[in-house]
């Protein structure tokens, strides 16, 4: 258990980042918080791909860098994309939570649901 | 040739641009430049599809970096009839958004955008690239619900937004599982790499549940799609009728490419709890979507809901493993496409020109709009799978296929399905025609407070051409059909 620990921290970071993430989108009623906890569960997805992809002692795979080990640059890569996805994501939910704002008054599920019920 | 592959998702990106470029000088300019995109994007899928009914596959290897290292663009008898559907349905849309709206320019960048997402579903090769093109489809569809200006759009909006996203995510995850027992992203090099590293792997499984729910997320298949009456249902009739033909249609041709070209029909197989998870999960769903659509009075909600229980039906033929099934499902996903945006554009106009919503509205609508009423009626039977419609082909061969997979279980839920389709657009004909208009519901449709707009010719004629659509769509079926088949027979 602590060798697991020492040796592989960062996937079980991954995975705690995955559980904080899921449970702040469902258990926050706030919707901001929701956001947050969106991007928490996306940095815990981005953290295992690069994770993965991380070779001990190896190099990038340019001309004239490498000793002996190469490590493909394909997982870094993807996640650069899909960090961009996740920006962009965001700045959607942002805009969407502003005019739910001037909407209903409140950022809070309950309190939108009551209005939502007296309108 | 094979350059309008690529072609059909960068011209919708580059116009998607124009619209909110040249919005501050041309206030109208959105809808002609997204018609022109619809024109050349047909012109396009055309080509493509003539050019796959010559030689049966093309491929577009992205860049000029050659699979798999590259992305690779692929069109096939599956795909190829698909992008010709997203041609066809945006220019249908178009034509009805001419007058309908909305009409801000913002809003045709957006469906562009849309446009753009869903072709590269359709046409991409490659399990990442899907995971780009899922995104891009989703954030424009995002948009365009939060279109509709009530805040309780943009609350339906957002809600998707996290469902959507989260599936992704998990879909997202079970790709990097799946690169990094195999080390490639290509579809094709894929299916050999699986099964190098066998199929009862813990990371291959794992994998294979990660990407089946995140897919099925975006389907909407019961319980997965707490989103997707919100969302139809807020959003302008415009954008419901556009998103519920194409977007759950492309992924659930998503899930179709990755189950049998990626894992195959082998994977099936041997690990025999993954189908039959699919098909029970499926037939909950096609059960209980109707079960729930017949409960509803708002009738765009009543059409969200028939659409948890087609999917079902298409997922549940996914899951067979049968040939015939397949053929079916791939049929109901082009059917289902025609028939569910030409329902919605049909409330659509009812709503915009009588100011009716509910089912309790319908009363007596036949006798005030007799075209349409006449469209809603063919399109509702076509859906419950009355030959020689559509809708009835694509059962027909779920049905078949099931027999022939000894799934007994799965043939009567689609036939009770079936009585359930007919329960729920049953009471909607009903009223239509043969119950008399309440007295005061004249007064009500006229100070409705909505802001009413006359229902143009370019509105009742997609209408119209929609029904037709299906009816001839299910008399060239089997045409259909011989065009699919050989795509699909590689699997078996």
């Amino acid at each position: 258990m602590i060798d697991l620990l020492t040796t592989h921290y960062n996937y079980v970071a991954s995975i705690l980042l995955f559980g904080i993430g899921l449970y702040v989108v469902m258990g926050s009623p706030n919707l901001v918080k929701k956001i947050i906890g969106m991007n928490i569960f996306q940095v815990g997805i981005f953290l295992f791909f690069v994770t993965t992809g991380y070779v001990d002692g190896g190099a990038p795979p340019v001309v004239g860098h490498g000793e002996e080990t190469f490590v493909s640059p394909l997982p870094h890569v993807l996640i650069l994309t899909a960090i961009v996805v996740g920006v962009s994501l965001t700045a959607v939910a942002l805009a969407l939570v502003i005019r739910i704002y001037d909407g209903y008054g409140s950022l809070d599920e309950d309190v939108i649901k009551e209005v939502q019920v007296d309108d | 040739m094979t350059d309008a592959l690529v072609l059909l998702v960068v011209v919708p990106i580059a116009a998607s641009l124009f619209p909110v470029a040249l919005g501050g000088r041309f206030e109208r300019i959105g809808w002609f430049v997204a018609a022109a995109m619809g024109l050349v994007h047909l012109g396009l899928s055309a080509t493509v599809a003539a050019r796959v009914l010559d030689v049966g596959r093309i491929s577009y290897a992205v860049g000029g970096f050659e699979p798999p290292f590259g992305i690779e663009l692929v069109a096939d008898g599956i795909s190829a009839p698909l992008l010709v559907l997203v041609s066809l349905s945006t220019l249908g849309v178009l034509a009805y958004a001419r007058r309908a709206g909305p009409h801000s320019n913002a809003f045709y960048s957006e469906l562009a955008l849309l446009t753009a997402g869903i072709s590269g579903v359709f046409a991409t090769a490659d399990v990442f690239n899907l995971y780009v093109f899922l995104e891009i489809t989703g954030l424009a569809t995002y948009a365009l619900v939060a279109s509709g200006r009530s805040p309780s759009a943009a609350l339906a909006s957002l809600k998707y937004l996290f469902v959507g996203t989260i599936g992704a995510s998990l879909y997202l995850l079970g790709v990097g599982y799946l690169y990094i027992m195999t080390g490639t992203l290509n579809m094709a090099d894929l299916t050999e790499a699986v099964a190098s590293v066998g199929y009862s792997s813990p990371a291959i499984l794992t994998s294979f549940g990660l990407i089946v729910t995140g897919l099925l997320v975006k389907v909407a298949v019961f319980p997965l799609h707490t989103w997707q009456p919100g969302a139809y249902a807020e959003s302008p009739d415009t954008v419901s009728a556009y998103i519920s033909a194409l977007v759950s249609t492309a992924a659930g041709y998503a899930l179709v490419r990755i189950i049998y070209a990626v894992y195959t029909t082998e994977f099936l197989d041997e690990v025999s709890l993954a189908g039959d998870a699919l098909v029970a999960l499926a037939s909950v769903s096609i059960v209980v979507g109707a079960v729930l659509a017949v409960m509803q009075s708002d009738l765009k909600r009543m059409l969200a809901y028939s659409s948890v229980s087609q999917f079902g039906l298409v997922v549940a033929a996914i899951g067979l493993a049968n040939e015939t099934a397949l053929v079916g499902a791939v049929v109901h996903l082009v059917g289902h496409a025609v028939m569910k945006g030409g329902l919605f554009l049909t409330v659509g106009v009812f709503a915009t020109g009588l100011g009716v919503r509910t089912v309790e509205d319908f009363a007596g609508l036949a006798a005030k709009a007799p075209v349409s009423s006449a469209a809603f009626a063919v399109l509702a039977f076509s859906m419950v799978g009355i030959p020689p419609a559509v809708g009835f082909v694509g059962k027909w061969n779920i049905v078949v296929g099931a027999v022939e997979a000894g799934a007994w279980s799965v043939a009567a839920v689609v036939v009770v399905s079936t009585l359930l389709t007919l329960a729920y657009f049953g009471r909607v004909i009903e009223r239509m025609y043969f119950t008399a208009p309440e007295p005061e519901a004249d007064a009500v449709s006229t100070d409705g407070g909505n802001e009413t707009v006359e229902v143009s010719f370019g509105m009742r004629a997609v209408v119209v051409v929609s029904a037709v659509a299906a009816v001839v769509l299910g008399v060239l079926g089997s045409d259909l059909i011989t065009v699919i088949q050989p795509a699909l027979e590689v699997y078996f």
